[in-house]
């Protein structure tokens, strides 16, 4: 088959750069070994939320901490373009109510009780910010690996200066007499009014006048903003969501509508299916193969763009001879140097967290001399060398503008 | 084979991805979601007697097995262990009973119009809801009254340097009968000489009630039917995604058969509209369509996921002008073979199948198009749309339903 463009990976990189692409009359194709990190992580935007210390403004910090980076993705990728991206997300997912921009992060709670910065959040969770103080009431359902009274514990102790206090309650809700629901099981029946009511009728006479209502982020699937919209109006208090465990059903509902837009403008979506292998002549990537059943299947476009993943998603894969190498194209990885590859410290910065492919400013993968590999190959997201997601606070902010910039530098290259 | 599927297991990392996707452990307590059911539950398999049940309440869709991250062959796995729960508890007669559409076919065809009232007949239906464990209401087929295989005795392709062997599969040979006309017909329109030989079954209906034994004697048999053509180069085209699915992996990689025939037959095996589109790729299928000014939702099913080759649907239907074709979201229809059929199971077949059957019946149309024979049964008795096989709409397309005009053979 022939496309314009392969996105090889359905995580919020691919897909952003498949539908950037497809809205603009590409005919593409995303081909991705599973569904991955968008069910594991929640749908807010995290650009940059710590350096050393606690980020309050990603746009005041960004600069310096590209020049202090030169490796990491932002180095590459200009406060324009990722300011762009966050705008493009907004305006193309308007059901999602995305506020906040990189002026500002926000300080919202997890699960557990700790704080993380995030430049963009759904509408959802918007009222979780911590950084005006205030009353705070967590709600348990009986979900698993959600504790109301250990989150508000937490939460006193993380910012016992500020002027947050937290309390919890716990609802007896059982919902169809299942002795283990889902955070996904929760959020189906949050779309059901007989037990939004419950619900409702549970907090009844329990809610402070001056308390702001947190929920786990399992209210709903398809019509989340719905679903908070009257929990809100029923309940007078501002209402939000706290980021789960995986299951995330905030980041399940960005892959249901990414993926959906995605076919709705033409694409096609190939989900199950392992790149196996590639074609190139001239320093060109012609084709790639999908090992499909009985047969390979190759796939041919003129510009393909890699956002496979790291080493979660077998992106990049260390193989039993410690060798280290990008799983479709064998494409060379950085920060591979010989020396220990774990160190004891389950904390510490690990040899092999900054592993990824080097790119230039067009996205890019470079040889060692920092010239492009292929001119239509471009990479973006967590396969991306350089930076560490989970302690910068970056996961989709690097993949949102990386994937934007990807597909920025292919419809570049056509015009 | 059954070893690396069961392996595969190792690299399941809990992250739950094919729970939140699984149609059927959404609706049903009864079935507690394929990572407990398989990666978790496959620990406590092996010697000894199967540790639950629950494994049964699992339709075989694949779902999880296609969006595990991590390539775990969950459904395989469950399938495999299905078969165990079976073995050691012993195949129900029913289960033996509606996993031989062929013995059924060669029994129902020459008393259709009886057949058929019995089928549609209240009365009966209860009977064989108490006594058999059939739903009354599942929707099951209508016998055509005659055969495919008649029809193909009698029918003389033009001959061509191109040739194709058509398997044609139970559905159409004892039910559809005019798919497989409609397949043939729009073949021998774009220049291939068209061979059908005797054939039976595939096996998958007994592969998914656990009777493996049963299910490696038919799909060995038809491989051996088939291998000849397939090692002198000819392709074989199936329409039925499920028994082309059966062919292209399931025997190896579920029922464990290592066979040179079915190799030769793996390889040369294309769905029918993969085919097509890949003679598009080459520029070799005609585009010769009228248009067909009406509206369908298409319906890939899950077992035409399974084959790993897109949508190839979409593509061809978009060659027709003035159609208007809308890509359906829903997963699953629900009906898994022959999973919606049995009285336990069927309430649950049905809400699996609610969102589809919704969104079929809110696109408006009178029609609706699929890929799999018992899907199309399951979508028009829940959304009460007729649903064709896409040959049909090229059939159509290419005018082929119309009268030849004189001194012109259409075919």
């Amino acid at each position: 088959m022939t496309y314009d463009t392969v996105v090889i990976g359905a995580g919020l990189a691919g897909l952003t750069a498949a539908l950037r692409l497809a809205d603009e009359g590409g005919r593409v194709l995303v081909v991705a070994k599973g569904v991955g990190s968008t069910h594991l992580a929640p749908a807010t935007i995290d650009v940059l939320g710590f350096d050393g210390g606690p980020v309050e403004s990603p746009a005041q910090e960004l600069s310096r901490f590209g020049e202090a980076h030169p490796q990491h993705p932002y180095a590459s990728l200009s406060i324009d373009l990722i300011a762009a991206s966050i705008e493009w997300l907004k305006t193309r997912l308007p059901a999602f109510g995305y506020r906040g921009g990189l002026e500002e992060n926000f300080v919202l709670p997890t699960a557990v009780g700790a704080v993380k910065r995030s430049a963009v959040v759904p509408e959802t969770m918007a009222a979780g910010d911590l950084r005006a103080g205030g009353r705070f009431l967590f709600v348990g359902l009986g979900l698993k690996d959600f504790f109301p009274a250990y989150l508000a514990d937490n939460l006193g102790h993380v910012s016992a200066d500020s002027a947050v206090s937290a309390r919890a309650i716990e609802l007896e809700t059982s919902p169809g007499g299942e002795a283990d629901v889902s955070s996904v099981g929760f959020a189906r029946r949050f779309e059901q009014s007989t037990f939004r009511n419950a619900v409702v009728r549970g907090l009844a006479g329990q809610v402070e006048r001056d308390e702001r209502v947190g929920f786990p982020a399992v209210l709903g699937l398809q019509d989340a903003g719905k679903v908070w919209r009257e929990l809100e109006e029923k309940l007078e208090r501002p209402v939000f969501e706290v980021a789960t465990l995986p299951p995330s059903v905030s980041g399940i509902r960005l892959f249901e509508a990414m993926t959906a837009a995605v076919r709705k403008a033409g694409g096609r979506i190939l989900i199950g299916q392992t790149v196996t292998g590639a074609e190139a002549s001239n320093g060109r990537v012609e084709a790639v193969v999908v090992q499909a059943a009985a047969r390979p299947t190759t796939y041919r476009a003129g510009s393909f763009v890699l956002a496979s993943g790291g080493f979660a998603s077998g992106g990049v894969q260390l193989d039993s001879y410690g060798k280290l190498r990008e799983a479709v194209f064998d494409l060379a990885v950085s920060h591979a140097e010989d020396g220990p590859r774990f160190l004891p410290d389950y904390l510490d910065e690990q040899p092999l967290d900054r592993v990824g492919v080097l790119v230039d400013n067009g996205l890019r993968p470079t040889d060692g001399d920092g010239r492009p590999l292929y001119e239509n190959l471009h990479a973006a997201g967590a396969t991306l060398a350089g930076a560490v997601p989970w302690r910068e606070a970056s996961g989709n902010g690097v993949s949102l503008a990386s994937g934007y910039a990807a597909a920025a530098a292919i419809l570049e290259s056509d015009s | 084979m059954i070893e690396p599927v069961r392996d595969s297991l190792d690299h399941c990392v809990k992250c739950t991805i094919c729970e939140t996707f699984c149609p059927f452990s959404q609706v049903t307590p009864l079935f507690p979601g394929p990572k407990f059911v398989g990666p978790q539950a496959e620990r406590y398999r092996g010697a000894g007697v199967s540790p639950d049940a629950s494994v049964d309440y699992c339709s075989g869709c694949g779902i999880c097995t296609q969006v595990c991250p991590q390539g775990v062959k969950i459904a395989e796995i469950n399938s495999q262990a299905r078969a165990q729960l079976w073995e050691e508890r012993g195949i129900p007669l029913r289960n033996q009973l509606i996993a031989r559409p062929s013995v059924l076919g060669r029994l129902g065809t020459p008393v259709s119009p009886l057949a058929n009232w019995a089928l549609q007949n209240k009365a009966l239906r209860l009977l064989a809801h108490r006594l058999l464990g059939i739903h009354r209401r599942a929707p099951l087929p209508r016998f055509a009254g005659r055969s495919f295989q008649r029809w193909a005795r009698r029918h003389r392709s033009p001959i061509s340097r191109r040739r194709v062997v058509y398997f044609h599969g139970c559905g159409v040979n004892y039910y559809e009968p005019a798919v497989g006309e409609m397949v043939v017909g729009v073949l021998e329109h774009n220049g291939y000489y068209v061979q059908i030989p005797p054939q039976d079954c595939c096996g998958l209906p007994l592969q998914s009630n656990g009777n493996f034994e049963a299910a490696r004697a038919y799909v060995r048999r038809l491989v051996a039917n088939l291998a000849p053509y397939a090692r002198e180069g000819v392709p074989i085209v199936v329409n039925s995604t499920s028994c082309g699915l059966m062919l292209k992996r399931e025997a190896h990689e579920i029922l464990g058969v290592e066979d040179d025939d079915l190799r030769a037959v793996s390889e040369a095996t294309y769905d029918f509209c993969e085919f097509l589109l890949l003679m598009h790729e080459r520029g070799e299928l005609r585009t010769d369509f009228r248009p067909l000014p009406q509206t369908v939702p298409y319906h890939a099913p899950c077992q035409q996921r399974g084959h790993g080759i897109g949508k190839p649907a979409l593509d061809l239907l978009a060659l027709i002008p003035d159609l208007r074709v809308i890509e359906l979201d829903a997963d699953c229809c629900g009906i898994a073979g022959t999973y919606g059929l049995k009285k336990e199971k069927y309430e649950i077949s049905m809400a699996v199948g609610e969102r589809l059957f919704r969104d079929v019946r809110e696109s408006g149309a009178n029609l609706a198009a699929c890929d799999s024979e018992t899907c199309r049964w399951q979508i028009e008795h829940g959304a009460g749309v007729h649903a064709v096989h896409p040959v049909e709409l090229l059939f159509r397309g290419y005018g082929l339903d119309a009268p030849a005009p004189a001194g012109v053979s259409a075919r």
